[in-house]
């Protein structure tokens, strides 16, 4: 799981957040990493952890109500120690952010070059001549067509797929090695969805970054990731390869989500879903395997105690070990794999 | 844009000619008439009636509607019956002195209010913020006269560090630096009541967008940049956070000739909001049409300055 190549390592993170004078972890005791040139997917419901887990390693968690433990590694320094000065210098330069939407996330009063440039004039030392050259080879970059009335356009006056690529540019701006983009296409159309994932693709070889992509989207992770992380209420429920995971998932939750993507060969054929909800942050049973209350047709006694990551095949990793018993209700079961 | 502006302005005809109509109906309505105010134990009441038939008194009412609109339309409102002066010469020169005090009141406001504003917003909770926001409650809370009586009794006659009342001392020659001095000097007093007085919505607004800017997305993504929090606040929450203040501003402009009221009678200031109150009190109603129309007028061009100044301050608003 660790090896001399990797870019990023996340060692047992835990990010909680205050509620009432409580701490609630969103995020538990995750241990991830990234390689250069690679996607890592993190994959899961609305609520399971994945964006707290984005804001987490760039440091934009709310500091007043959040406690975070664990390591972080990048470049021999650990992110989760680090000041709010020291992780401005590693903020849009050594690590780039995307957002969900971009109509929000970009500054309605500014204009789309000045946004890009913004990042230049903290972490460069180019002249305001240079770094508009700058924005207009990261706008070219990132394929908008006429970079010099986009630059001096506003965001309202772009389409979400411009808007997008003007994200995406901004991130690019200092040259990152890692590139986190949470939901990134979740705000747009699906044509538009294809081009934006073509272009984090091909800039991802051009620029041989590690890119975390944080998706509830299956589609979205078969078509650009290289690893996937599966998480569940705070934790990783299973990781492995991408081809492994969509040919041969174990834990009881992947195996779900791929049930339920619909099937169109058949009009007969009915959306699986799955049972009941992502138990919210103050109601998650802390012990035991999170995933047990929404199969409740397995047997209790099938899931581990205090359920662990176990490796099964190389990178492939699944927790609790419910999984050998699983199968969907009204299937016959007691079957082992 | 200047399209928009001429159509804006050419809507205001029909507005004006509607609300005058409403205007003159409603003065037609009150007690007394322009004789009233001339009669005195000599008059021959035959007289006054020569006269009430030779102003057309005895007119049908849009006959004296049109002669009025027409004259009115001229800049002459008539003369008003207190001060037996033209109700324009009148106006203009309240007016004037209800333009200086306002303005440096506003000045005084936003100076106030926005840093105020500011500092509560990014300091939230903090023992800063909730300072500011007692303070901006105690403000709204106090009655203007209670303040001005309290600030007049204090500065004015106690510690006499102001004028008690009046826009300038007698015997200054008009036009010198010293005359202008003094105008200022009497200004200094009913401007800084109002100001305390009048920046609690500001503050409260401003402090209110600001946190609610902070979790914005625009935020979130300036802070990726690694841009410092200190320069997030001044180069994007602070400026968006000023949108609906500027929105506020051309009713602020235009409502400066409004005039205060209670601070310009307690402060014994010749203004607008002086003139307004003594006219009803005195039925001068050729100054209260006049007053009111010029209200009137200044609510349309107001929102017309707000639209206008909309549209250079946020790039998503086009008058086109």
């Amino acid at each position: 799981m660790n090896t001399a190549k990797d870019l990023l390592t996340i060692r047992n993170l835990t990010t909680s957040f205050r509620i009432k004078d409580e701490y609630h972890a969103a995020v538990e005791e995750v241990s991830l990493s990234l390689r250069k040139n690679e996607v890592l997917a993190i994959v899961g419901e609305s609520g399971c952890g994945k964006s707290t887990l984005a804001t987490t390693i760039v440091g934009l968690h709310n500091e007043i109500n959040t406690k975070v433990t664990g390591e972080i590694l990048y470049n021999n320094q650990n992110l989760t120690q680090l000041s709010e000065e020291q992780f401005n210098r590693l903020r849009g330069n050594d690590i780039g952010f995307i957002f969900q939407d971009p109509l929000s996330a970009l500054n309605p009063l500014m204009r789309i070059g000045e946004q890009i440039a913004e990042g230049l004039l903290y972490h460069t030392k180019l002249t305001k001549q240079q770094r508009e050259e700058r924005v207009l080879e990261l706008l070219n970059q990132v394929g908008i067509s006429n970079p010099n009335r986009v630059a001096r356009q506003f965001p309202h006056q772009l389409s979400g797929g411009m808007r997008q690529r003007v994200m995406i540019a901004i991130a690019l701006s200092g040259k990152p090695s890692i590139i986190i983009a949470d939901e990134p296409t979740t705000a747009l159309d699906v044509t538009i969805q294809a081009q934006i994932l073509d272009l984090l693709k091909s800039l991802q070889s051009e620029t041989e970054a590690g890119i975390i992509l944080i998706t509830h989207d299956l589609g979205v992770v078969a078509e650009v990731a290289d690893r996937v992380a599966v998480m569940y209420a705070g934790q990783v429920i299973e990781e492995a390869p991408v081809q492994e995971l969509f040919r041969n998932a174990k834990h009881p939750y992947t195996r779900s989500l791929l049930n339920s993507i619909p099937q169109t060969h058949d009009e007969n054929d009915k959306l699986e879903v799955i049972h009941g909800m992502v138990p919210s942050l103050m109601n998650l049973p802390r012990e035991g395997c999170r995933f047990s209350a929404r199969i409740p047709w397995i047997n209790e006694s099938l899931h581990e105690k205090k359920p662990q990551l176990h490796e099964i095949a190389p990178g492939h990793f699944v927790r609790c070990t419910c999984w050998k018993h699983f199968h969907f209700e009204g299937e016959e079961g007691g079957g082992t794999v | 844009m200047w399209k928009t502006i001429l159509r804006r302005v050419l809507m205001m005809i029909p507005q004006m000619f509607v609300l005058s109509l409403f205007i003159f109906i409603l003065a037609k309505q009150m007690p007394g008439d322009p004789f009233t105010g001339l009669i005195t134990p000599e008059t021959d009441p035959s007289r006054i009636e020569e006269l009430r038939i030779q102003a057309g008194f005895y007119d049908p009412w849009y006959v004296q509607y049109y002669h009025w609109i027409t004259n009115a339309l001229q800049g002459d409102f008539g003369q008003s019956y207190t001060y037996k002066i033209a109700v324009s010469t009148l106006i203009g020169e309240r007016g004037l002195n209800t333009f200086w005090l306002s303005l440096l009141s506003a000045i005084l406001v936003y100076l106030i209010a926005i840093p105020l504003g500011m500092l509560a917003g990014r300091y939230q909770e903090s023992f800063l913020d909730k300072s500011i926001i007692l303070y901006s409650f105690i403000s709204y809370a106090i009655p203007t006269f209670v303040l001005s009586l309290i600030f007049l009794f204090i500065f004015g006659y106690r510690l006499m560090w102001f004028p008690t009342s009046g826009t300038v001392d007698v015997g200054l020659e008009p036009g010198t630096t010293a005359y202008y001095w003094n105008k200022i000097y009497h200004l200094l007093l009913p401007a800084i009541t109002y100001a305390i007085l009048g920046t609690t919505s500001i503050i409260q607004y401003l402090r209110s967008e600001i946190i609610d800017s902070k979790t914005q997305d625009y935020v979130k993504t300036a802070r990726s940049k690694g841009i410092p929090m200190r320069k997030v606040y001044t180069r994007h929450i602070f400026r968006n956070s000023l949108l609906p203040i500027a929105a506020f501003l051309g009713f602020t402009i235009t409502g400066l000739l409004g005039g205060a009221i209670f601070i310009e009678t307690i402060f014994g200031f010749p203004g607008m909001g002086n003139l307004f109150v003594s006219s009803v009190m005195s039925r001068d109603y050729s100054v209260i049409t006049a007053l009111v129309m010029l209200f009137g007028f200044l609510t349309l061009l107001g929102s017309l300055l707000s639209d206008i100044i909309m549209s250079i301050v946020d790039p998503r608003i086009r008058i086109d």
